[in-house]
């Protein structure tokens, strides 16, 4: 969730009153905000000689992209309160429609392009500052870090229209880049910015294609490089009047979202307040030819016995239309169905899909804490285990009632760990294999408890031996033929670690576990019943003669005998490997999903 | 050993002994002790230690004992002679002691300097009052004066040790002989009757009982275990939720979480290099409404309007909530919707950097609660009444943000301990886009809510950092001492 940090004097000011850090914390989550910090609270940093201003950091939900700078939160938290109405956003009719015509080619790498301008912008500095804020935090969410949308706003006296959007090889465009004095093309560009700590992690958006996008102005004046830079020239300023906003995106729906929510945010400082002025997109190509921005209001509808149904509380279409105008939505009581309320929702609000959403609005109005807390009662309904649970705790208990002790080790682990240290081959269609983990610990999903009960004992090495663990979980396998090409399997692991090996105890464990299952031991010619029998084998896991695999004969077809695991004394290299010294080990793991 | 208890027994016949240490000087104390000890657990007697400071002379002090100090016999030297002693003299007559006697006869004003030579001062002979004083603690030990006696010490003459004795008297269980005791009660002895003519030794109840040895479960599993219990006895099924790869489709497509939501970033989960994709889910027709409901909208809604994607749905990834086996129940509710109620308590998984509360997989607690028009205040009193059963008495909602749920809300549980509202849990009602695409009828509303199993525990028992809960570095002993889990028992 974006942090948005404000002006705390200038927002109580805005709000029309004083609030304690208590009473604002407690406004911000009924509306469904957060606040993170009152930096009063803690002494000011000096800046410059100057002691830096309170500010209010308020965590804003991820989806209320109206909220992401001062004026968004300043408003919504006012029309909340009932002292302030939505405002009415207008476009001007100027008598030169300023144009952008789209080039064909824009298509291979960029092709949407919205914008608009203001006119008569009046900034302070902290307007200033928050209307470069509002960019930084819209490229970061919304924006996707500018890979699905970014904006340029450009000081519109320094350039002319017609603008063009066109896409041109790195080499063909050549322009200062903003804050420079170095003229350079796009490759150098690239190569300029490469280390740069804020613009260098954009590059890679355009860096690989044969085209970059390009806006140019009427003269051949570069205006901007999206997603990466503006040029020099058309950089704005405190003092900057009017304002060319111009925003670029591979996605059709966000692109007018983003250049809605500036011209929505900032048009309260233009000469007129809350007035824009529209600019024509020529896109015939991909019929994108229109007049932008959109910044109609969305006419829709949500049922009132929905709206209270869903709530639990009994409004008139009158009272949640009241409810409603809190959250910037504005409702009427539909003249042709006294259950229908007519919405419009305004072009700040796109988080707004469906009926739904404007019945969570009528009860955050109303209040969450305020709803009768009522209970699901009606119907009745039954807990039940699942069945593999069931028999997974049967065997827990057992194995613990016989003095063992449970683990939690990680279902991930490194490659190295689940292989190699277990003495194992990766034959390349067992195992899950992460794509990006951050850290070498994470590069598998487990397909043996063993690994994690190891690493375990390494961490406990000091503790009294002998050491007797087990653990009762998933291992993952890879499986082609499955819609997730993977699926889970229950497994019983235990470890036995002291100066003796304690195979026995291991094999005495296994025989006691099965008698608590009511699975017989049996031996390997009884095909005709059900039970346990174990074989000799040899695993490069164990040490060679004192490993033996464990058979079931099913329940459902004696004839069938499944190998489930296997126990055995553990190879010492693998003590090594796992760095467990002056011990010897035992190991049994078996997977439990038959005895279900 | 029973010979010195048997001779103390003896001793105290006539009444009570002090000093016994000077009654057996070949003995050492600690001996003599474990003696006394015996009878006392015996009742036979009582007694006290006493312990003194003794001083002994060093071997100048028993020099001096003997032929008088060094200042003495410097000015005995002096006065033999009529002119005095030759100053140059004093290391021939007096060897090593005479630089000493010079030095301490001049300062008591014995002898005095007349050219270069030494002679008396005094008229009568004077005390020697250091080798007096060291004479007197060789009678008794110490002396008197402390400050002579600091004096001395100073001087080296003398050193301390410590002089240990014992005051005793008989016990209430007073005899000249003693009785065997048995330690313990034997089954030889029931058969035998000898446990009627037996006596037994004191059982020492102020000491720890013997060690039992017991096997464990884990803590966080003990938890686990009593979430399931409150979910059993509220009418939850428990989900089956071996599965931990999952497609982005029933991970978050199927949620209506948008595929260019941040969750779905490198950076939150892992996605799988081998295996890499799944296959499209059987039923078709679940599969288009999910693309249509993203892509243009449907079921009332506008969707989010953007161009899905096929192959970025069937991208595998380790599920990030298990919810997306909330969604596989769902859908197969669909096929014939009834009011239900489900829940899991299974491991999920986030790419997150790992610190003292996040690791890269925790378990999730996840209820769903599916009937006919439920409502928001359902939900909250629902929320308020499971939070009872794990002893949290107050509640409160605050709106917020979540793909799949619409409205959602955060739990907030007040902490008396730490005096603030904390957010323990998730809650929302699903999206009609969810569950009308899965073919539930738009009047079966399903609420949804979830919480981190490991959260509440280390809140409740006072646990800062995750890995002393989960994983290979947690101490075999915390699991081992753990206590058993209720977690309606009020802690703090």
């Amino acid at each position: 969730m974006p942090t948005v940090a404000v002006d705390k004097t200038d927002l109580y000011e805005a709000l029309g009153r004083e609030y304690t850090t208590e009473e604002f914390d407690e406004l911000c989550f009924e509306f469904g905000l957060e606040l993170d910090e009152d930096t009063s609270q803690s002494e000011l940093p000096i800046v410059n000689g100057v002691q830096e201003r309170a500010q209010l950091k308020i965590e804003i939900p991820a989806n209320r992209y109206d909220m992401l700078c001062f004026e968004g939160i300043a408003r919504a938290l006012k029309i909340f309160l009932g002292k302030e109405s939505l405002p009415n956003y207008r476009l001007t009719k100027p008598q030169n429609l300023q144009k952008i015509i789209v080039a064909p080619e824009t298509v291979q790498i960029r092709q949407y392009i919205s914008a608009a301008i203001l006119r008569g912008v009046t900034f302070t500095q902290r307007r200033y500052d928050s209307f470069i804020a509002l960019q930084d935090k819209l490229h970061s969410n919304l924006c996707r870090n500018r890979t699905l949308v970014s904006m340029g706003t450009h000081d519109l006296d320094t350039i002319d229209g017609p603008f063009t959007y066109e896409a041109l090889k790195p080499e063909n465009i050549q322009f200062v880049p903003l804050n420079q004095t170095r003229n350079l093309n796009g490759k150098e560009l690239m190569e300029f910015y490469e280390n740069d700590k804020h613009l260098g992690r954009f590059l890679h958006i355009i860096r690989d294609s044969p085209v970059y996008p390009v806006v140019y102005d009427k003269n051949r004046n570069v205006c901007s490089l999206p997603p990466i830079i503006n040029s020099d020239r058309s950089k704005i300023s405190i003092n900057t009047k009017n304002i060319l906003i111009e925003v670029t995106a591979t996605d059709k729906t966000k692109v007018e979202i983003v250049v809605n929510q500036l011209v929505a945010m900032f048009s309260e400082y233009c000469a007129e307040p809350f007035t824009i002025e529209p600019v024509e997109i020529v896109s015939d190509h991909n019929n994108e030819s229109r007049i932008v921005p959109d910044i109609s209001s969305r006419k829709t509808t949500a049922k009132l016995d929905y709206i209270n149904g869903c709530c639990g509380f009994k409004q008139t279409g009158e009272e949640v239309a009241t409810l409603l105008s809190k959250m910037s939505l504005s409702a009427s009581v539909s003249k042709e169905d006294s259950n229908v309320l007519d919405v419009t929702v305004p072009c700040t609000r796109p988080d707004i899909l469906h009926q739904c959403d404007i019945m969570e609005d009528a009860g955050i109005a109303y209040g969450f804490n305020n709803l009768e807390r009522t209970f699901p009662g009606k119907s009745a309904t039954f807990g039940d285990p699942f069945i593999l649970n069931k028999v997974s705790d049967i065997v827990r208990r057992e194995v613990a009632m016989a003095g063992w002790t449970e683990l939690l080790p990680l279902i991930l682990c490194s490659h190295d760990e689940n292989f190699k240290f277990m003495r194992r081959e990766d034959d390349g269609c067992t195992v899950v294999k992460l794509a990006n983990p951050k850290t070498l610990e994470y590069q598998v999903v487990r397909s043996s408890l063993l690994p994690g009960i190891l690493k375990t004992i390494r961490e406990n090495r000091k503790h009294s031996l002998p050491i007797k663990v087990f653990e009762v979980s998933d291992v993952t396998f890879k499986d082609e033929k499955l819609e997730n090409k993977s699926y889970n399997e229950r497994h019983w692991a235990a470890v036995f670690a002291g100066k003796t090996s304690g195979f026995e105890i291991v094999h005495g464990l296994l025989d006691r576990i099965m008698k608590m299952l009511r699975i017989e031991y049996i031996s390997e010619k009884e095909v005709e019943k059900s039970g346990y029998y174990i074989k000799e084998f040899e695993d490069s896991t164990f040490f060679p003669g004192r490993a033996a695999s464990v058979f079931y004969r099913l329940k459902s077809d004696p004839s069938k005998a499944v190998n489930i695991g296997s126990f055995g004394i553990l190879h010492p290299e693998v003590l090594e490997n796992f760095d467990i010294p002056g011990m010897v080990s035992s190991a049994l793991e078996l997977n439990i999903e038959y005895f279900v | 050993m029973s010979d010195l208890q048997l001779s103390i027994l003896k001793l105290l016949e006539d009444g009570p002994v002090n000093d016994l240490a000077k009654q057996y000087p070949d003995i050492e104390p600690t001996i003599l002790q474990g003696a006394l000890n015996s009878l006392m657990a015996r009742s036979m007697i009582t007694y006290k230690t006493i312990e003194t400071d003794l001083w002994t002379l060093t071997d100048e002090a028993i020099e001096i004992v003997e032929q008088g100090s060094h200042e003495y016999r410097l000015l005995e030297e002096v006065t033999k002679r009529l002119d005095g002693l030759k100053i140059a003299d004093v290391q021939k007559v007096l060897g090593q002691a005479g630089k000493l006697g010079q030095l301490r006869a001049f300062k008591n004003g014995w002898v005095k300097k007349e050219g270069d030579m030494l002679v008396s001062n005094v008229s009568d002979k004077p005390n020697d009052a250091t080798a007096d004083d060291l004479k007197t603690i060789k009678m008794t030990g110490s002396l008197p004066n402390a400050k002579e006696l600091a004096e001395l010490k100073k001087r080296k003459l003398i050193s301390k040790t410590k002089q240990i004795t014992f005051n005793v008297d008989k016990g209430p269980e007073f005899a000249l002989e003693i009785k065997k005791l048995e330690t313990d009660l034997t089954s030889d002895m029931i058969q035998s009757g000898e446990w009627k003519s037996k006596s037994f030794k004191q059982y020492n109840f102020d000491a720890e009982g013997a060690p039992t040895l017991a096997g464990a479960l884990h803590p966080l599993l003990k938890v686990r275990e009593e979430f399931r219990q409150i979910f059993f006895s509220m009418g939850f099924t428990e989900m089956r939720t071996n599965k931990f790869v999952e497609s982005g489709f029933w991970n978050f497509d199927t949620l209506f979480v948008p595929q260019q939501h941040p969750a779905r970033d490198l950076q939150d989960t892992f996605y799988i290099k081998d295996p890499a994709e799944a296959d499209e889910p059987e039923d078709k027709t679940y599969w288009n409404n999910v693309h249509r409901v993203h892509e243009e909208g449907a079921y009332g809604s506008i969707g989010y309007r953007y161009p899905w994607s096929a192959k970025e749905s069937l991208r595998l990834v380790l599920r990030t909530h298990t919810t997306a086996v909330s969604t596989h129940y769902l859908h197969e509710l669909a096929k014939n919707p009834r009011p239900a109620r489900f829940f899991s308590i299974d491991r999920v998984f986030r790419n997150e950097a790992v610190d003292a509360t996040h690791l890269a997989e925790f378990h999730q607690i996840e209820g769903v609660i599916a009937d006919y028009n439920l409502t928001l205040g359902d939900l909250i009193g629902f929320m308020d009444r499971f939070f009872k059963r794990m002893g949290v008495n107050k509640l409160r909602f605050k709106p917020a943000y979540n793909p799949y749920t619409e409205p959602s809300m955060e739990i907030f549980a007040w902490h008396d301990g730490l005096n603030k509202w904390i957010e323990i849990g998730n809650s929302g009602m699903f999206r009609p886009e969810m569950l009308e695409a899965m073919g539930l009828p738009p009047d079966l509303r399903v609420h949804g809510f979830g919480l981190s199993l490991e959260r509440p525990t280390m809140i409740k028992y006072h646990l800062s950092n995750i890995r002393d809960l989960v994983g290979h570095k947690v101490s075999l002993d915390f699991i081992e001492s753990n206590p058993a889990v209720r977690l309606d028992e009020k802690l703090v």
